[in-house]
């Protein structure tokens, strides 16, 4: 059976060109990079050319990219990284700020809540009805004691674009204020701080990321969004940055990550990067014009189909949509019968029965989100694909429809039969509590 | 590729069953009553754990007291859909239960059917079981038998931080299985150990009730 594969944004297929340059990394040139020996020195050879045309690509020095094993590595070591090493440069009682997002991916919150337990104090961001940070709001949050301002640069369940530029700005303007101010009195060391840090994940097939046009100190990218392999990742960390490392060890990636590199996936990883970088921008067009084919047909064909999040400010290659009065992961498996696959933030599909905190944090009522459906668009999407889809989603949503009990109002601002849950209404239903 | 559940070698998410019942759902109500006296009860449950919503509408013949139509409606997942037409099946099949027989059909006789279900997808199907002592209860006070309703009331079992036995319900739903991870959820009786034999007795119940 035909299979039109829309979750990109979970997993990108391996480009061909990427496990080729992989190939010889698993038998025949197996030496460990700190080998002083001829096989060692190759491998360090290896790496040494893949961190360059990383850096090249990404506009940063070769020093300045940490690799990790993924894009949750990443995010957790730019964290706990900043943390920790202000941490040992101050008093241990010093009460911190972080300021984030409310609909970060759960690579950042996790952490960021870890701290928040240990005594850090965090300002999670509104992200309005569009799903779009407003660079004011960074400004009013930012403290003296800020340490880390950490935004994604689009978010990976709508794919809203966040104005990462403006908001490096405002944060360089505070650091130098704070650094006159303080350099008068005390050494003038904490003036360094806040960093900021952008998870690039979803971005990085689509936007610009070069680090000094962004502005940021740290970087998150992963090998598995941009069609090379999973288990790989990297941080960039602007020269100067202040962090610790987690993983203890060895003297790997500039002494912040121990653990023999693993080259396969690192030459993989480069490949992927400059792959990505050369097809941006035809790749862009590409998908925005079918994006927004896919979008316009689907609210055409379908009632009640309400787009979450900005309308262009999002990637390219994003559609997230609310089909309304039916649940997420029925129409999940009646679309994988029919060969369509893609992803839904309904609560019955994640572990934790929680529904999209994304979709809630744009102020939508729960049901908003049981019945958000996000199709990912990717390189070998094609619009015969969406014409399938086209074809077949809209007699599933029908049948779906006479099935379910509810109605929705396309407008609505609360859950609609509170009756239903008489007695036991909690956070979850009542869709204000963000998880 | 399809994958395959490792203890039963198939290749869906669900069995086969839960498959054919989500796909071709049986006693759905296509279309909504017109009039209220077109079935003989009603009732609407949600399911506080993720929101999914549960309709039912019931028949009762007047000479056998037995259920002669359970049709329902749902905003749910598969789980939901495929153990509410199992649930419709068996309380209307060979002539249909008596009434009294119905409300002792267990979620886990239902699974039993369905060939089982993912532990975390339990809740889901739960729903139906709610729905019907809901429409049950709609009947028996359209009939004036008030001493037969059940009232799913909620107890407090830690008046400190005024949590219920639904609450601990709902964790066990929600695969908490032991005293810590239900505290870990709800702290319940953190700070009162006199509290933690009642809260285990009724982990044990809820356990026995949902995965017995």
């Amino acid at each position: 059976m035909k299979r039109v594969y829309l979750d990109n944004a979970a997993a990108t297929k391996m480009d061909p060109r990427v496990r080729e340059t992989m190939k010889p990394y698993f038998v025949g040139e197996f030496g460990n990079a700190g080998g002083l020996y001829q096989e060692g020195r190759r491998a360090k050879k290896t790496l040494d050319d893949a961190r360059e045309s990383i850096a090249r690509n990404l506009g940063a020095r070769a020093e300045e990219i940490i690799f990790t094993s993924g894009g949750t590595e990443s995010d957790n070591l730019a964290i706990f990284g900043v943390a920790d090493a202000v941490r040992l440069e101050f008093c241990l009682g010093t009460s911190f700020h972080i300021i984030t997002t409310k609909f970060e991916h759960h690579a950042v919150l996790e952490p960021v809540k870890q701290l928040e337990k240990k005594g850090f104090n965090v300002t999670y961001l509104d992200v309005g009805s569009e799903g779009i940070i407003n660079p004011n709001d960074v400004r009013t949050a930012l403290r003296p004691e800020t340490i880390l301002v950490t935004i994604m640069y689009a978010n990976n369940e709508i794919g809203t674009i966040q104005p990462i530029r403006e908001i490096s700005k405002i944060i360089k303007e505070y650091r130098t204020q704070k650094h006159v101010a303080i350099s008068s009195s005390s050494g003038g060391e904490i003036a360094k701080w806040p960093y900021f840090h952008t998870d690039a994940c979803q971005a990085s097939g689509y936007l610009d990321t070069n680090v000094n046009n962004l502005g940021v100190d740290l970087m998150t990218i992963n090998g598995s969004k941009i069609y090379g392999p999973k288990g790989i990742g990297l941080l960039y960390r602007r020269m100067g940055t202040k962090i610790k490392p987690m993983i203890y060890g060895g003297n790997q990636e500039m002494r912040l990550r121990a653990g023999t590199e693993n080259i396969s996936l690192i030459v993989g990883l480069a490949k992927a990067i400059k792959i990505v970088q050369e097809a941006r921008i035809t790749e862009t067009k590409r998908l925005t014009s079918l994006r927004d084919y896919f979008i316009f047909e689907l609210q055409k064909r379908i009632p009640k189909v309400v787009l979450n999040g900005h309308a262009t400010k999002r990637l390219p290659n994003n559609i997230n949509v609310s089909i309304l009065d039916i649940e997420g992961e029925s129409l999940l498996l009646y679309c994988d019968a029919k060969g369509i696959s893609f992803s839904t933030g309904s609560a019955c599909t994640s572990d934790s029965l929680d529904p999209s905190h994304v979709i809630l944090a744009l102020g939508k009522p729960y049901e908003f989100a049981h019945s958000s459906m996000r199709f990912t668009l990717g390189r070998d999407t094609t619009k015969e694909d969406i014409d399938y889809v086209l074809a077949k989603l809209p007699t599933i949503v029908e049948r779906l429809r006479v099935i379910s009990p509810i109605k929705i109002d396309i407008n609505a601002k609360s859950i609609s039969h509170p009756e239903a849950f008489a007695g036991k209404l909690k956070g979850k239903a009542k869709g204000r509590n963000y998880k | 590729m399809d994958v395959i559940n490792q203890n039963t070698g198939e290749t869906w998410y669900y069995s086969d069953i839960v498959k054919d019942h989500f796909f071709r759902p049986r006693n759905l109500l296509l279309e909504k009553p017109k009039d209220e006296n077109e079935f003989d009860a009603h009732g609407m449950v949600g399911s506080p754990a993720c929101g999914d919503m549960m309709e039912m509408w019931m028949k009762i013949d007047k000479n056998t007291e037995r259920i002669s139509e359970l049709k329902w409606k749902t905003f749910g997942c598969a789980s939901a859909i495929a153990a509410t037409s199992m649930y419709s099946v068996m309380l209307t099949e060979n002539e249909g239960m008596m009434l009294d027989e119905a409300l002792k059909v267990r979620p886990q006789d239902v699974m039993i059917r369905l060939g089982g279900l993912p532990n975390r997808k339990i809740h889901c199907s739960v729903l139906a079981d709610k729905a019907f002592q809901k429409t049950a209860n709609d009947y028996f006070r359209k009939t004036d038998q008030y001493d037969k309703i059940i009232v799913d009331g909620a107890r407090v079992i830690d008046p400190l931080l005024n949590i219920t036995d639904k609450d601990i319900e709902e964790a066990v739903l929600e695969g908490s299985q032991t005293l810590e991870e239900v505290q870990k959820k709800l702290k319940v009786g953190i700070g009162s150990p006199e509290l933690e034999t009642e809260i285990e007795q009724l982990i044990r119940f809820y356990i026995e009730k949902y995965y017995g």
